[in-house]
């Protein structure tokens, strides 16, 4: 686990440096009805073997930041305006379009939600998973072909040898999300991203993928990023949680602390509004309001129009990002009112 | 702590809604749709078995909740009752009638009586019709219901009650969140004035806190109008937030169903458990707590479901007798006369209580 989310502006090192460290990140998109700012200054770090869950609704960001760490943003119209993006200790952003393409794959891979789309459909499994190694690795093809059974049998496929030459569309749902799974393990990256891996999936699947991609992640000591929108996934796996809203990290946290205690109004919104299962509750706490339209994001902080605790300097003020404690951090002026305590200072980042 | 006997107690203090009359009694409800022929090999045309056997009771002013996994035929009951659908067998009672059995003008009475909230609010909502003409629209096909001269205002004050500006009533679904098209879906649900609202998935595309909106919304107008509702739905949290009652379905088959402190804190169904013990509960200090029950392979297609019980090739306490010997959905043995929670319908030959969620606080 790490021990600190970094706020700090020194670079990240090689030595001691987390093994992903995003600074204040910036991503528009260029539109013809307007420049979209869809990530405004995202900070958030992962370490070797730790799991960072990115949290938060539809069009808040997650994705387009997860695209930029890969370098696969769409571009035009999407732009990286600001940032860095250090990885293993070097800035991606200053990489060469090649040096990147090196880094994919091979040291981050990502997973994505809608497996069948991502998969080729006219080739059989064993074929994608064998090129992998030959376009890589320069194996040659039977090599490829014993590698591919091996990763199959990793993430519990059963029959590995038979099912490689089934294509995507005759495996279901979780096998196929097994499929991609293995795909992005096969190089043994260092930092896997995954965007909403089991969104799709029935809650007994999807508990079964979450827990071979735990077990994947300790054995490789891997760090994970993982997208999702759902609390219940982040408390069950996350070590930390970033939430977003607007395009911005509004809290950072280990993840025992902000079920306990959020830092932040949205945070707490979002805790309130979840019915539970192993509780009946009276109503449910309702966020008032929608999420704003990124073309015209509200001055101050982003959440003022459908915040509680929302004054005067909230609509002229932008937040930044508070040091909350060694761990946490909050974007939001009047974070020790929302965390109910008066104890700790306020610093800036 | 259920298994020993108690007394029954008498009626008047049951908290059951079995004393009361139900407003629709399904029985043994089957859909199956015919498999047309193999493209490779000529074998024996069969069936999907969407729904095969299906009964229960809906009661007035109550919420009946259906979970189960994807293709577990939860949609098909939903078209069943809507009459979107014609049953292969069974029978839909309502007010005393089949409405399996009815056409012409006594079963559009009926179908007045029960309308349907779908789930995808971008879909399911005509982009070229303005929302007043989106949420009017049954009342073309039931004009007894509003007279043309008082149409306009009864869509705005159902826009009203839903919580939208009334002043919306021009504007196209395009214009407006996911959100807010669930409730122009409920406003239209509610315009003629149902006594049963059947909601497929009515949530599930929606971001958390707008989830929370329309949950609340549906709560509030059930009191308002003593609606009945079947919530039907993949999130067992929403669900158990949402119902009195709850049914969980298998490839085409309740397998347990109860009161909602029966069926989450009293299991008895294998299935049941694993599916609840599957479900992530947001809160850390849980994580710790419960016990996963990490099933075993994937649901079997429901055109050649297993014999017997069709879960014994996913449960872990499948034996001999699971293979031959189909479990009915009835109170099992081990429990019945002992007026517990465990006391409720369970589909399994060896059912055993099992606690999955961590109690409440
Ligand atoms: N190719 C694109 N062109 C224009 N706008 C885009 C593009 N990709 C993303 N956006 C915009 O950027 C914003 C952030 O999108 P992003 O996909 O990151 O959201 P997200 O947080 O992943 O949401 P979800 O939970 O729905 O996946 C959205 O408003 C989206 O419309
Ligand atoms: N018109 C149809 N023709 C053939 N098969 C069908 C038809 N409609 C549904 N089915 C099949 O019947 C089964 C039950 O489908 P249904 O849509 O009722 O499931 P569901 O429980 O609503 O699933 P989901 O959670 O994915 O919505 C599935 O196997 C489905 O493929
Ligand atoms: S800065 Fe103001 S508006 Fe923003 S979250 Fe904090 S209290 Fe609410
Ligand atoms: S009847 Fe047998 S296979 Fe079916 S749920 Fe019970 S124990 Fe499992
Ligand atoms: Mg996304
Ligand atoms: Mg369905």
């Amino acid at each position: 686990m790490a021990t600190s989310v970094e706020l700090s502006t020194e670079e990240g090192g090689t030595d001691g440096g987390p093994l992903l460290d995003v600074r204040n990140l910036h991503v528009e998109f260029r539109t013809r009805e307007g420049v979209a700012r869809a990530v405004n200054g995202v900070e958030y770090s992962v370490d070797a073997g730790e799991t960072l869950a990115v949290l938060g609704e539809s069009g808040s960001g997650k994705s387009v930041t997860a695209q930029a760490i890969m370098g696969i943003l769409d571009s035009p119209p999407g732009f990286v305006t600001q940032g860095k993006i250090i990885f293993q200790g070097r800035d991606q952003l200053k990489l060469s379009t090649e040096e990147r393409r090196k880094v994919r794959g091979a040291r981050m891979a990502m997973i994505f939600q809608d497996a069948l789309s991502s998969l080729n459909p006219v080739l059989n499994v064993g074929e994608q998973l064998g090129e992998m190694f030959t376009v890589h690795r320069g194996m040659s093809r039977k090599q490829a072909r014993a590698k591919a059974i091996e990763l199959m049998e990793r993430v519990r496929i059963p029959a590995a040898k038979e099912r490689i030459k089934s294509y995507p569309h005759q495996f279901s749902g979780g096998m196929r999300q097994r499929v991609m799974i293995a795909m992005a393990m096969a190089l043994e990256p260092e930092l896997i991203i995954a965007d909403e891996p089991t969104t799709a999936l029935d809650v007994t699947v999807q508990a079964q993928v979450m827990d071979l991609l735990a077990d994947l992640q300790r054995e490789y000591n891997m760090g994970l990023i993982l997208i999702t929108h759902d609390l219940g996934v982040v408390a069950d796996v996350a070590d930390k949680i970033a939430v977003m809203y607007a395009g911005r990290i509004v809290e950072t946290s280990p993840v025992h602390d902000i079920y306990a205690k959020p830092a932040h109004p949205y945070t707490k919104g979002l805790l309130d509004s979840i019915p539970r299962l192993d509780q009946k509750g009276q109503e449910l706490y309702a966020i008032k309001g929608l999420p704003p339209n990124l073309l015209h994001i509200p001055p101050g902080c982003a959440f003022n129009p459908r915040c509680p605790l929302a004054r005067d300097v909230c609509r002229t003020d932008v937040p930044p990002l508070y040091r909350v404690s060694q761990e946490r951090a909050s974007a939001c002026h009047f974070w020790k009112e929302v965390l109910g305590d008066d104890s700790a200072p306020a610093d800036d980042a | 702590m259920t298994t020993a006997p108690r007394p029954t107690t008498p009626e008047p203090s049951d908290p059951k809604p079995a004393a009361r009359e139900p407003i629709l009694q399904v029985r043994k409800l089957v859909k199956h749709f015919p498999l047309t022929q193999g493209i490779v090999f000529k074998r024996q045309v069969g069936a999907v078995q969407a729904v095969d056997g299906v009964s229960f009771d809906l009661f007035p002013g109550e919420t009946l909740g259906i979970v189960g996994e994807s293709g577990c035929g939860k949609s098909t009951v939903a078209k069943l009752l809507m009459n979107l659908e014609e049953p292969t067998s069974g029978e839909i009672i309502y007010r005393g009638e089949d409405i399996t059995k009815l056409s012409g003008r006594a079963l559009k009475t009926v179908r007045r009586n029960i309308q349907m909230v779908f789930q995808d609010p971008y879909t399911s909502l005509n982009p070229r019709m303005t929302v007043g003409d989106i949420i009017g629209e049954p009342f073309d096909i039931h004009p007894d219901v509003a007279p043309k001269g008082e149409r306009r205002k009864r869509v705005q004050d159902l826009l009203d009650v839903v919580g939208l500006n009334p002043e919306y009533i021009n504007r196209y679904p395009h214009q407006f969140s996911g959100g807010q098209r669930q409730r122009i879906g409920i406003a239209r649900g509610l315009a003629l004035r149902p006594e049963i609202i059947v909601a497929d998935e009515p949530v599930s595309a929606l971001d958390v806190s707008v989830q929370a909106q329309v949950v609340n919304l549906m709560e509030r107008l059930q009191d308002e109008f003593t609606l009945s509702y079947m919530f039907i739905a993949h999130d067992l949290s929403i669900v158990r937030h949402i119902s009195d009652r709850v049914g969980v379905m298998y490839l085409g088959k309740i397998v347990e169903i109860g009161a909602d402190e029966e069926i989450y804190s009293h299991p008895t169904h294998p299935y049941t458990q694993a599916l609840l013990s599957a479900v992530p509960v947001p809160d850390p200090q849980a994580r710790e707590y419960r016990e996963r029950i990490i099933l075993q392979g994937d649901v079997p297609s429901p055109a050649d479901p297993p014999s017997g019980c069709r879960f014994r090739t996913r449960c872990w306490k499948a034996q001999e007798r699971c293979v031959v010997e189909e479990p009915l959905l009835a109170v099992p043995e081990v429990f019945r006369g002992t007026a517990g929670p465990a006391e409720h319908d369970s589909a399994c030959h060896f059912a055993e209580e099992k606690q999955v969620v961590p109690p409440e606080e």
